[in-house]
Protein backbone atom coordinates (compact mmCIF):
# COMPACT_ATOMS: atom_id res chain seq x y z
CA UNK A 1 0.00 0.00 0.00
CA UNK A 2 1.31 3.55 -1.05
CA UNK A 3 2.52 5.27 1.94
CA UNK A 4 4.32 8.93 1.96
CA UNK A 5 5.72 11.10 4.86
CA UNK A 6 6.39 14.61 4.46
CA UNK A 7 8.22 16.54 7.06
CA UNK A 8 6.31 19.92 8.70
CA UNK A 9 8.82 22.38 9.02
CA UNK A 10 7.75 26.27 7.36
CA UNK A 11 4.52 26.62 5.10
CA UNK A 12 5.44 25.64 1.89
CA UNK A 13 5.53 22.11 3.60
CA UNK A 14 2.07 22.48 4.23
CA UNK A 15 0.99 23.25 0.78
CA UNK A 16 3.36 20.07 0.30
CA UNK A 17 0.86 17.96 2.81
CA UNK A 18 -1.88 19.07 0.78
CA UNK A 19 -0.57 17.82 -2.46
CA UNK A 20 0.11 14.29 -1.44
CA UNK A 21 -2.82 13.75 0.48
CA UNK A 22 -4.73 14.66 -3.00
CA UNK A 23 -2.06 12.29 -4.90
CA UNK A 24 -2.84 9.69 -2.24
CA UNK A 25 -6.42 10.50 -2.11
CA UNK A 26 -7.01 9.92 -6.23
CA UNK A 27 -5.26 6.76 -5.56
CA UNK A 28 -7.35 5.18 -3.49
CA UNK A 29 -10.19 6.08 -5.19
CA UNK A 30 -11.84 8.98 -3.15
CA UNK A 31 -14.85 11.03 -4.64
CA UNK A 32 -14.15 14.77 -5.86
CA UNK A 33 -15.59 16.13 -2.57
CA UNK A 34 -14.10 13.42 -0.32
CA UNK A 35 -10.87 14.33 -1.75
CA UNK A 36 -11.34 17.85 -0.98
CA UNK A 37 -12.54 17.18 2.47
CA UNK A 38 -9.44 15.23 3.34
CA UNK A 39 -6.99 17.64 1.84
CA UNK A 40 -8.64 20.45 3.66
CA UNK A 41 -8.96 18.68 7.41
CA UNK A 42 -4.95 17.94 6.25
CA UNK A 43 -3.92 21.37 5.73
CA UNK A 44 -5.54 22.30 8.78
CA UNK A 45 -3.86 19.94 11.07
CA UNK A 46 -0.82 20.60 9.23
CA UNK A 47 -1.44 24.36 9.85
CA UNK A 48 -1.53 23.20 14.04
CA UNK A 49 1.41 20.73 14.01
CA UNK A 50 3.90 23.90 12.25
CA UNK A 51 2.32 26.56 14.81
CA UNK A 52 1.51 24.95 17.69
CA UNK A 53 3.82 21.84 17.27
CA UNK A 54 6.56 23.64 16.13
CA UNK A 55 6.79 21.03 13.34
CA UNK A 56 6.42 17.63 13.02
CA UNK A 57 5.94 15.34 9.88
CA UNK A 58 2.26 13.74 8.75
CA UNK A 59 2.28 10.41 7.40
CA UNK A 60 -0.10 9.56 4.82
CA UNK A 61 -1.31 6.16 3.69
CA UNK A 62 -4.06 4.33 1.82
CA UNK A 63 -6.42 1.87 4.44
CA UNK A 64 -8.49 -0.81 3.46
CA UNK A 65 -10.84 -2.32 5.26
CA UNK A 66 -13.56 -4.72 3.54
CA UNK A 67 -14.39 -3.57 0.36
CA UNK A 68 -13.83 -0.12 1.58
CA UNK A 69 -10.66 2.13 0.50
CA UNK A 70 -9.53 5.11 2.30
CA UNK A 71 -6.75 7.26 3.46
CA UNK A 72 -5.39 7.64 6.91
CA UNK A 73 -2.96 10.63 7.92
CA UNK A 74 -1.11 10.47 10.93
CA UNK A 75 0.02 14.38 12.03
CA UNK A 76 3.00 13.88 14.95
CA UNK A 77 4.65 16.63 16.72
CA UNK A 78 7.19 16.81 20.10
CA UNK A 79 5.69 20.37 20.92
CA UNK A 80 4.42 21.22 24.37
CA UNK A 81 1.37 19.46 23.78
CA UNK A 82 -2.96 20.14 24.82
CA UNK A 83 -3.89 20.29 28.23
CA UNK A 84 -7.49 20.21 27.40
CA UNK A 85 -7.94 18.34 24.57
CA UNK A 86 -12.02 19.06 24.55
CA UNK A 87 -11.65 22.64 24.58
CA UNK A 88 -9.30 22.41 21.95
CA UNK A 89 -12.12 20.88 19.58
CA UNK A 90 -14.84 23.57 20.49
CA UNK A 91 -15.12 25.85 17.51
CA UNK A 92 -13.75 29.57 17.95
CA UNK A 93 -11.12 28.19 20.27
CA UNK A 94 -7.60 29.04 19.31
CA UNK A 95 -4.62 29.87 20.84
CA UNK A 96 -3.16 31.43 18.06
CA UNK A 97 -3.85 33.34 15.08
CA UNK A 98 -6.64 30.62 13.20
CA UNK A 99 -10.24 30.80 13.40
CA UNK A 100 -10.64 28.29 15.98
CA UNK A 101 -12.09 25.89 13.56
CA UNK A 102 -8.87 23.84 13.46
CA UNK A 103 -9.53 20.96 15.48
CA UNK A 104 -12.88 20.79 15.31
CA UNK A 105 -13.42 21.31 11.50
CA UNK A 106 -11.06 19.05 10.93
CA UNK A 107 -12.80 16.34 12.56
CA UNK A 108 -15.91 17.04 10.68
CA UNK A 109 -14.76 16.49 7.26
CA UNK A 110 -13.66 13.26 8.67
CA UNK A 111 -14.51 9.72 9.33
CA UNK A 112 -12.25 8.85 11.95
CA UNK A 113 -10.71 11.36 14.15
CA UNK A 114 -8.44 10.61 17.20
CA UNK A 115 -6.27 12.84 18.99
CA UNK A 116 -3.40 11.90 21.33
CA UNK A 117 -1.98 14.65 23.57
CA UNK A 118 -0.61 15.79 27.06
CA UNK A 119 0.90 18.83 28.35
CA UNK A 120 5.18 18.08 27.38
CA UNK A 121 4.09 14.78 25.13
CA UNK A 122 3.80 16.55 22.21
CA UNK A 123 0.85 15.73 19.97
CA UNK A 124 -0.32 13.01 17.60
CA UNK A 125 -3.41 13.11 15.93
CA UNK A 126 -4.95 10.51 13.14
CA UNK A 127 -7.86 11.07 10.66
CA UNK A 128 -9.17 8.97 7.89
CA UNK A 129 -11.63 9.30 5.31
CA UNK A 130 -13.53 6.45 3.95
CA UNK A 131 -14.61 6.17 0.34
CA UNK B 1 -9.12 -33.92 17.92
CA UNK B 2 -6.90 -35.58 15.88
CA UNK B 3 -7.55 -39.31 16.20
CA UNK B 4 -4.64 -42.33 16.36
CA UNK B 5 -5.77 -43.23 13.41
CA UNK B 6 -6.38 -41.95 9.98
CA UNK B 7 -9.98 -40.26 9.10
CA UNK B 8 -12.09 -42.73 7.00
CA UNK B 9 -13.58 -39.82 5.67
CA UNK B 10 -11.71 -39.99 2.02
CA UNK B 11 -12.06 -43.80 1.91
CA UNK B 12 -15.83 -43.73 2.60
CA UNK B 13 -16.32 -40.36 0.05
CA UNK B 14 -14.48 -42.15 -2.83
CA UNK B 15 -15.81 -45.79 -1.87
CA UNK B 16 -19.27 -44.54 -1.76
CA UNK B 17 -19.83 -41.48 -4.24
CA UNK B 18 -23.23 -43.23 -5.77
CA UNK B 19 -24.85 -43.93 -2.51
CA UNK B 20 -24.22 -40.70 -0.81
CA UNK B 21 -25.17 -38.85 -3.48
CA UNK B 22 -28.59 -40.68 -3.65
CA UNK B 23 -29.60 -40.56 -0.11
CA UNK B 24 -28.24 -36.33 -0.04
CA UNK B 25 -30.46 -35.93 -2.83
CA UNK B 26 -33.09 -37.68 -1.06
CA UNK B 27 -33.11 -35.65 2.15
CA UNK B 28 -32.63 -32.38 -0.25
CA UNK B 29 -35.99 -33.60 -2.15
CA UNK B 30 -37.84 -33.38 1.53
CA UNK B 31 -36.30 -29.75 2.43
CA UNK B 32 -35.85 -27.91 -0.52
CA UNK B 33 -38.52 -26.30 -2.61
CA UNK B 34 -38.87 -26.01 -7.10
CA UNK B 35 -36.81 -23.03 -7.29
CA UNK B 36 -33.63 -25.74 -8.35
CA UNK B 37 -34.40 -27.86 -11.19
CA UNK B 38 -33.72 -31.21 -10.01
CA UNK B 39 -30.88 -31.79 -12.40
CA UNK B 40 -29.40 -28.83 -11.91
CA UNK B 41 -29.25 -29.88 -7.88
CA UNK B 42 -27.66 -33.27 -8.42
CA UNK B 43 -24.80 -31.78 -10.68
CA UNK B 44 -24.43 -29.66 -7.85
CA UNK B 45 -24.24 -32.33 -5.26
CA UNK B 46 -22.32 -34.48 -7.39
CA UNK B 47 -19.38 -31.83 -7.96
CA UNK B 48 -19.48 -30.97 -4.28
CA UNK B 49 -19.27 -34.99 -2.87
CA UNK B 50 -16.28 -34.84 -5.23
CA UNK B 51 -14.89 -31.68 -4.40
CA UNK B 52 -14.95 -32.72 -0.79
CA UNK B 53 -13.23 -36.18 -1.28
CA UNK B 54 -10.66 -34.30 -3.60
CA UNK B 55 -10.35 -31.65 -0.72
CA UNK B 56 -9.31 -34.33 1.90
CA UNK B 57 -7.78 -36.86 0.10
CA UNK B 58 -4.44 -35.98 1.65
CA UNK B 59 -5.48 -36.79 5.38
CA UNK B 60 -6.34 -33.12 5.99
CA UNK B 61 -10.28 -32.74 7.45
CA UNK B 62 -9.89 -30.14 9.43
CA UNK B 63 -8.60 -26.89 7.57
CA UNK B 64 -10.86 -25.70 4.95
CA UNK B 65 -8.72 -23.05 3.92
CA UNK B 66 -6.09 -25.70 2.79
CA UNK B 67 -4.98 -25.18 -0.78
CA UNK B 68 -6.94 -28.55 -1.25
CA UNK B 69 -9.94 -27.70 -0.51
CA UNK B 70 -9.99 -24.42 -2.85
CA UNK B 71 -11.97 -26.31 -5.36
CA UNK B 72 -14.74 -26.79 -3.09
CA UNK B 73 -14.68 -23.15 -1.92
CA UNK B 74 -14.99 -21.92 -4.72
CA UNK B 75 -18.55 -23.66 -5.91
CA UNK B 76 -19.56 -23.42 -2.48
CA UNK B 77 -18.85 -19.53 -2.70
CA UNK B 78 -20.75 -19.86 -6.05
CA UNK B 79 -23.65 -21.52 -5.37
CA UNK B 80 -24.14 -19.29 -2.27
CA UNK B 81 -24.21 -16.21 -4.54
CA UNK B 82 -26.27 -17.51 -6.98
CA UNK B 83 -28.92 -18.63 -3.85
CA UNK B 84 -28.48 -15.21 -2.32
CA UNK B 85 -29.29 -13.42 -5.69
CA UNK B 86 -32.12 -16.26 -6.39
CA UNK B 87 -33.81 -14.84 -2.41
CA UNK B 88 -32.60 -17.97 -0.78
CA UNK B 89 -33.15 -17.32 3.21
CA UNK B 90 -29.65 -17.95 4.76
CA UNK B 91 -31.44 -20.96 6.69
CA UNK B 92 -31.92 -22.73 3.39
CA UNK B 93 -28.57 -21.97 2.28
CA UNK B 94 -27.34 -23.35 5.05
CA UNK B 95 -29.38 -26.20 5.43
CA UNK B 96 -28.45 -27.70 1.74
CA UNK B 97 -25.18 -28.48 3.02
CA UNK B 98 -26.11 -29.23 6.59
CA UNK B 99 -27.99 -32.15 5.21
CA UNK B 100 -24.99 -33.47 3.42
CA UNK B 101 -24.06 -34.91 7.10
CA UNK B 102 -26.57 -37.74 7.79
CA UNK B 103 -25.74 -39.88 4.74
CA UNK B 104 -21.97 -39.22 5.34
CA UNK B 105 -22.26 -40.48 9.39
CA UNK B 106 -24.80 -43.25 7.89
CA UNK B 107 -22.04 -44.36 5.92
CA UNK B 108 -19.40 -44.04 8.77
CA UNK B 109 -21.58 -46.61 10.71
CA UNK B 110 -21.56 -48.74 8.35
CA UNK B 111 -17.93 -49.04 7.91
CA UNK B 112 -17.33 -52.62 8.99
CA UNK B 113 -15.14 -52.85 12.50
CA UNK B 114 -16.04 -49.64 13.79
CA UNK B 115 -15.58 -49.04 17.19
CA UNK B 116 -17.73 -46.95 19.25
CA UNK B 117 -15.08 -44.48 20.34
CA UNK B 118 -13.37 -44.07 16.78
CA UNK B 119 -16.93 -43.77 15.47
CA UNK B 120 -17.87 -40.96 18.00
CA UNK B 121 -14.70 -38.75 16.57
CA UNK B 122 -14.92 -39.21 13.34
CA UNK B 123 -18.45 -38.41 13.27
CA UNK B 124 -17.22 -35.21 15.51
CA UNK B 125 -14.49 -34.16 12.92
CA UNK B 126 -17.31 -34.59 9.92
CA UNK B 127 -19.58 -32.36 11.73
CA UNK B 128 -16.98 -29.88 12.36
CA UNK B 129 -16.17 -29.59 8.74
CA UNK B 130 -19.40 -29.27 7.68
CA UNK B 131 -19.47 -26.85 9.72
CA UNK B 132 -16.88 -24.96 8.79
CA UNK B 133 -17.80 -25.00 5.54
CA UNK B 134 -21.54 -24.14 6.22
CA UNK B 135 -20.62 -20.93 8.35
CA UNK B 136 -18.20 -20.21 4.72
CA UNK B 137 -20.96 -20.38 3.14
CA UNK B 138 -23.07 -17.98 5.09
CA UNK B 139 -20.33 -15.41 5.15
CA UNK B 140 -20.32 -15.71 1.28
CA UNK B 141 -24.20 -15.41 1.11
CA UNK B 142 -23.99 -12.27 3.18
CA UNK B 143 -21.75 -10.65 1.33
CA UNK B 144 -23.03 -11.29 -1.79
CA UNK B 145 -26.71 -9.55 0.11
CA UNK B 146 -24.64 -6.49 0.67
CA UNK B 147 -23.49 -6.23 -1.98
CA UNK B 148 -26.49 -5.90 -3.98
CA UNK B 149 -27.97 -3.51 -0.77
CA UNK B 150 -24.99 -1.38 -1.59
CA UNK B 151 -25.82 -1.24 -5.77
CA UNK B 152 -29.10 -0.49 -5.09
CA UNK B 153 -28.56 2.28 -2.57
CA UNK B 154 -26.19 3.70 -4.83
CA UNK B 155 -28.44 3.53 -8.12
CA UNK B 156 -31.76 4.46 -6.10
CA UNK B 157 -29.71 8.01 -4.90
CA UNK B 158 -29.04 8.41 -8.27
CA UNK B 159 -32.11 7.61 -9.75
CA UNK B 160 -34.41 9.76 -7.68
CA UNK B 161 -32.15 13.20 -7.49
CA UNK B 162 -32.86 14.93 -10.89
CA UNK B 163 -32.02 18.15 -11.54
CA UNK B 164 -34.50 20.03 -13.87
CA UNK B 165 -34.00 23.28 -15.18
CA UNK B 166 -37.00 25.57 -14.97
CA UNK B 167 -35.98 28.33 -17.29
CA UNK B 168 -32.32 30.09 -18.21
CA UNK B 169 -31.12 30.76 -14.76
CA UNK B 170 -33.72 28.98 -12.94
CA UNK B 171 -33.00 24.89 -11.95
CA UNK B 172 -35.87 22.89 -9.91
CA UNK B 173 -34.59 19.68 -7.62
CA UNK B 174 -37.72 18.12 -6.84
CA UNK B 175 -36.79 15.56 -3.52
CA UNK B 176 -39.05 12.48 -3.13
CA UNK B 177 -38.65 10.16 -0.46
CA UNK B 178 -36.49 9.77 2.62
CA UNK B 179 -33.39 11.96 2.73
CA UNK B 180 -30.54 10.29 4.99
CA UNK B 181 -27.00 11.74 4.85
CA UNK B 182 -25.92 9.57 2.03
CA UNK B 183 -28.58 10.65 -0.20
CA UNK B 184 -28.08 13.95 0.58
CA UNK B 185 -24.57 14.30 -0.04
CA UNK B 186 -25.09 13.23 -3.69
CA UNK B 187 -28.21 15.27 -3.65
CA UNK B 188 -25.89 18.62 -2.73
CA UNK B 189 -23.30 17.34 -5.01
CA UNK B 190 -25.86 16.94 -8.33
CA UNK B 191 -27.47 20.35 -7.68
CA UNK B 192 -24.15 22.75 -6.82
CA UNK B 193 -22.88 20.99 -10.11
CA UNK B 194 -25.97 21.83 -11.99
CA UNK B 195 -25.63 25.25 -10.77
CA UNK B 196 -22.24 25.44 -12.43
CA UNK B 197 -23.05 23.66 -15.64
CA UNK B 198 -26.22 26.03 -16.30
CA UNK B 199 -24.87 28.89 -14.82
CA UNK B 200 -28.17 29.19 -12.75
CA UNK B 201 -28.74 31.78 -10.09
CA UNK B 202 -31.77 30.36 -8.49
CA UNK B 203 -32.21 26.82 -7.67
CA UNK B 204 -35.54 25.69 -6.21
CA UNK B 205 -35.34 22.46 -3.88
CA UNK B 206 -38.63 21.06 -3.76
CA UNK B 207 -40.13 19.00 -0.89
CA UNK B 208 -43.01 17.88 -1.33
CA UNK B 209 -42.26 14.25 -1.89
CA UNK B 210 -40.50 14.07 1.54
CA UNK B 211 -42.41 12.53 4.19
CA UNK B 212 -40.49 13.74 7.34
CA UNK B 213 -38.45 16.50 7.98
CA UNK B 214 -35.97 15.42 11.14
CA UNK B 215 -33.36 17.82 12.65
CA UNK B 216 -30.96 16.21 10.62
CA UNK B 217 -32.56 16.52 7.38
CA UNK B 218 -33.51 20.35 7.92
CA UNK B 219 -29.62 20.63 8.86
CA UNK B 220 -29.10 18.93 5.85
CA UNK B 221 -31.06 21.26 3.49
CA UNK B 222 -29.70 24.54 5.31
CA UNK B 223 -26.10 23.03 4.17
CA UNK B 224 -26.91 22.98 0.66
CA UNK B 225 -28.31 26.45 0.96
CA UNK B 226 -24.90 27.65 2.53
CA UNK B 227 -22.76 25.93 -0.06
CA UNK B 228 -25.09 27.42 -3.16
CA UNK B 229 -24.80 30.70 -1.86
CA UNK B 230 -21.27 30.19 -1.55
CA UNK B 231 -20.41 29.21 -5.37
CA UNK B 232 -22.92 32.46 -5.58
CA UNK B 233 -26.42 31.02 -6.42
CA UNK B 234 -29.41 31.55 -4.24
CA UNK B 235 -31.33 28.65 -2.92
CA UNK B 236 -35.78 28.46 -2.40
CA UNK B 237 -37.41 26.12 -0.43
CA UNK B 238 -40.52 24.84 -1.54
CA UNK B 239 -44.00 22.81 -1.01
CA UNK B 240 -43.08 22.41 3.08
CA UNK B 241 -45.99 20.59 4.07
CA UNK B 242 -48.42 21.56 6.75
CA UNK B 243 -47.23 19.17 9.47
CA UNK B 244 -43.43 19.29 8.19
CA UNK B 245 -43.88 22.89 9.60
CA UNK B 246 -45.32 21.73 12.05
CA UNK B 247 -42.83 19.65 13.49
CA UNK B 248 -40.00 22.01 12.93
CA UNK B 249 -41.01 24.27 14.99
CA UNK B 250 -42.00 21.93 18.01
CA UNK B 251 -38.17 20.51 16.93
CA UNK B 252 -37.22 23.80 17.29
CA UNK B 253 -35.46 23.64 14.13
CA UNK B 254 -34.98 27.00 12.70
CA UNK B 255 -35.19 26.77 8.25
CA UNK B 256 -33.76 30.17 8.14
CA UNK B 257 -34.11 30.13 4.21
CA UNK B 258 -36.77 31.53 1.70
CA UNK B 259 -39.40 29.43 1.51
CA UNK B 260 -42.48 29.20 -0.86
CA UNK B 261 -45.79 27.03 -0.53
CA UNK B 262 -45.46 25.75 -3.46
CA UNK B 263 -43.09 25.27 -6.65
CA UNK B 264 -45.48 27.65 -8.81
CA UNK B 265 -45.13 30.63 -5.95
CA UNK B 266 -40.94 29.61 -5.82
CA UNK B 267 -40.81 29.49 -9.65
CA UNK B 268 -42.80 33.14 -9.95
CA UNK B 269 -40.29 34.78 -7.00
CA UNK B 270 -37.12 33.38 -9.27
CA UNK B 271 -38.68 35.02 -12.46
CA UNK B 272 -39.28 38.30 -10.88
CA UNK B 273 -35.83 38.27 -8.98
CA UNK B 274 -34.01 37.71 -12.39
CA UNK B 275 -36.22 40.66 -13.72
CA UNK B 276 -38.97 38.72 -15.97
CA UNK B 277 -42.66 38.71 -15.97
CA UNK B 278 -45.24 36.38 -17.27
CA UNK B 279 -48.05 38.22 -19.12
CA UNK B 280 -51.22 36.43 -21.15
CA UNK B 281 -50.79 37.36 -25.10
CA UNK B 282 -54.12 37.88 -26.72
CA UNK B 283 -53.96 35.37 -29.39
CA UNK B 284 -56.76 34.42 -32.21
CA UNK B 285 -58.51 31.22 -31.53
CA UNK B 286 -58.45 28.75 -33.91
CA UNK B 287 -61.63 29.06 -34.89
CA UNK B 288 -61.33 32.45 -35.26
CA UNK B 289 -58.81 31.69 -38.07
CA UNK B 290 -60.91 29.09 -39.74
CA UNK C 1 8.81 35.92 -2.28
CA UNK C 2 6.15 35.30 -5.46
CA UNK C 3 2.70 37.59 -5.12
CA UNK C 4 -0.29 37.31 -6.75
CA UNK C 5 -0.92 39.78 -9.06
CA UNK C 6 -3.33 42.38 -9.11
CA UNK C 7 -4.96 43.82 -12.50
CA UNK C 8 -7.12 46.94 -12.31
CA UNK C 9 -9.90 47.03 -14.52
CA UNK C 10 -11.98 50.48 -14.77
CA UNK C 11 -12.89 51.16 -11.41
CA UNK C 12 -12.36 47.53 -9.76
CA UNK C 13 -9.40 45.55 -9.01
CA UNK C 14 -9.05 42.06 -10.00
CA UNK C 15 -7.46 39.38 -8.38
CA UNK C 16 -7.33 35.71 -10.26
CA UNK C 17 -5.95 33.20 -7.59
CA UNK C 18 -4.16 30.66 -9.68
CA UNK C 19 -1.50 28.76 -7.10
CA UNK C 20 -2.01 26.69 -4.15
CA UNK C 21 -1.39 29.53 -1.40
CA UNK C 22 0.59 29.02 1.82
CA UNK C 23 -0.17 31.39 4.39
CA UNK C 24 2.48 33.98 3.52
CA UNK C 25 1.25 34.21 0.02
CA UNK C 26 -2.28 34.91 1.50
CA UNK C 27 -0.91 37.11 3.95
CA UNK C 28 0.59 39.43 1.54
CA UNK C 29 -2.30 39.22 -0.99
CA UNK C 30 -4.08 40.62 1.99
CA UNK C 31 -1.75 43.46 2.31
CA UNK C 32 -1.04 44.20 -1.38
CA UNK C 33 -4.96 44.37 -2.18
CA UNK C 34 -5.28 46.69 0.95
CA UNK C 35 -2.75 49.10 -0.08
CA UNK C 36 -4.01 49.22 -4.20
CA UNK C 37 -7.50 49.93 -3.09
CA UNK C 38 -6.01 52.94 -1.49
CA UNK C 39 -3.92 53.79 -4.08
CA UNK C 40 -6.13 53.32 -6.97
CA UNK C 41 -9.26 54.31 -5.36
CA UNK C 42 -11.01 51.19 -6.10
CA UNK C 43 -14.59 51.15 -5.59
CA UNK C 44 -14.51 47.20 -5.86
CA UNK C 45 -12.53 43.64 -5.62
CA UNK C 46 -13.31 40.65 -7.85
CA UNK C 47 -11.54 37.77 -6.54
CA UNK C 48 -11.61 34.62 -8.65
CA UNK C 49 -10.75 31.31 -6.59
CA UNK C 50 -12.27 28.81 -9.37
CA UNK C 51 -8.83 27.31 -9.98
CA UNK C 52 -8.57 26.97 -5.99
CA UNK C 53 -8.76 23.33 -5.37
CA UNK C 54 -9.34 24.17 -1.62
CA UNK C 55 -10.16 26.59 0.77
CA UNK C 56 -9.47 25.97 4.16
CA UNK C 57 -10.04 28.07 7.12
CA UNK C 58 -7.07 30.59 6.79
CA UNK C 59 -7.86 31.41 3.19
CA UNK C 60 -11.21 31.75 4.46
CA UNK C 61 -10.47 33.85 6.57
CA UNK C 62 -8.27 36.50 4.41
CA UNK C 63 -11.27 36.01 1.93
CA UNK C 64 -13.38 37.52 5.19
CA UNK C 65 -10.74 40.15 6.11
CA UNK C 66 -10.43 41.41 2.76
CA UNK C 67 -13.89 41.65 2.39
CA UNK C 68 -13.94 43.82 5.44
CA UNK C 69 -11.27 45.50 5.36
CA UNK C 70 -12.44 47.04 1.16
CA UNK C 71 -15.58 47.48 3.26
CA UNK C 72 -14.19 50.28 5.49
CA UNK C 73 -12.25 51.52 2.60
CA UNK C 74 -15.85 52.17 0.79
CA UNK C 75 -15.17 49.00 -2.08
CA UNK C 76 -17.51 46.13 -2.01
CA UNK C 77 -15.81 42.66 -2.70
CA UNK C 78 -16.88 39.58 -4.65
CA UNK C 79 -15.45 36.47 -4.59
CA UNK C 80 -16.42 34.18 -7.78
CA UNK C 81 -16.03 30.74 -9.31
CA UNK C 82 -15.97 28.37 -5.98
CA UNK C 83 -16.04 25.41 -6.89
CA UNK C 84 -19.03 22.95 -5.44
CA UNK C 85 -16.64 20.31 -3.28
CA UNK C 86 -14.67 23.18 -2.04
CA UNK C 87 -18.14 24.83 -1.27
CA UNK C 88 -18.98 21.65 0.42
CA UNK C 89 -16.15 21.50 2.41
CA UNK C 90 -16.09 24.68 3.82
CA UNK C 91 -19.67 24.88 5.09
CA UNK C 92 -18.61 21.27 6.30
CA UNK C 93 -15.22 22.97 8.10
CA UNK C 94 -18.68 25.42 9.57
CA UNK C 95 -17.18 28.86 7.24
CA UNK C 96 -20.01 30.28 5.48
CA UNK C 97 -18.29 33.43 5.18
CA UNK C 98 -21.71 35.66 5.82
CA UNK C 99 -19.97 39.17 5.12
CA UNK C 100 -18.73 38.34 1.86
CA UNK C 101 -20.41 38.86 -1.31
CA UNK C 102 -20.56 35.84 -4.19
CA UNK C 103 -20.99 35.17 -7.65
CA UNK C 104 -20.80 32.47 -10.23
CA UNK C 105 -17.83 33.75 -12.54
CA UNK C 106 -16.05 36.52 -13.25
CA UNK C 107 -18.46 37.86 -15.77
CA UNK C 108 -21.52 37.90 -13.51
CA UNK C 109 -18.91 39.24 -10.38
CA UNK C 110 -18.46 42.12 -12.63
CA UNK C 111 -21.98 42.85 -13.47
CA UNK C 112 -22.48 42.40 -9.80
CA UNK C 113 -19.80 45.06 -8.60
CA UNK C 114 -21.24 47.54 -11.27
CA UNK C 115 -24.81 47.08 -10.26
CA UNK C 116 -24.09 47.37 -6.65
CA UNK C 117 -22.06 50.68 -7.57
CA UNK C 118 -25.13 51.91 -9.28
CA UNK C 119 -27.53 51.45 -6.73
CA UNK C 120 -25.29 53.13 -4.56
CA UNK C 121 -24.95 55.92 -6.63
CA UNK C 122 -28.74 56.46 -6.95
CA UNK C 123 -29.05 56.63 -3.10
CA UNK C 124 -32.22 58.03 -1.68
CA UNK C 125 -30.55 61.82 -1.65
CA UNK C 126 -29.24 61.35 -4.85
CA UNK C 127 -31.95 60.02 -6.46
CA UNK C 128 -33.85 63.08 -5.66
CA UNK C 129 -31.61 65.22 -7.19
CA UNK C 130 -30.70 63.41 -9.96
CA UNK C 131 -34.57 63.84 -10.51
CA UNK C 132 -35.02 67.49 -10.22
Amino acid sequence: MPRSTVRIQSGEDVVRVRQEVRRIAIEAGLGLVDQTKIVTAASELARNTLDYGKGGEAAIEIVQAGPRRGVRIVFEDNGPGIADIELALKDGYSSGKGMGLGLGGAKRLCNEFAIESAPGQGTRVTVARWK
Amino acid sequence: MVTPHASRLPGILSGFERQILTDWLGVLRQTTDARLPAAELESQCEIIIARLAQGCRDGNVSDIEAASFAPLRDILADLSRTRALLGFSPAETATFLFSLKQPLFDRLRDVPGAEAASLASETLTVSQLIDALGLFMMETFQRAREEVIIRQQTEISELSTPVVRLWQGILALPLIGTLDSARTQVVMENLLDSIVRFEADIAIIDITGVPTVDTLVAQHLLKTVAAARLMGADCIVSGIRPQIAQTMVHLGVELNVVSKANLSDAFALALRRLGKTVVSVKRPLAADIA
Amino acid sequence: MDRIPILKLGEALLVTIQVDMHDRLAMALEEDLTTRIVDVAAKGVLIDISALEIVDSFIGRTLANIAMIAKVLDAVTVVVGMRPAVAITLVELGLSLPGVRTALNAERGMAMIRSLLDAEGMAPGEEAEGAA
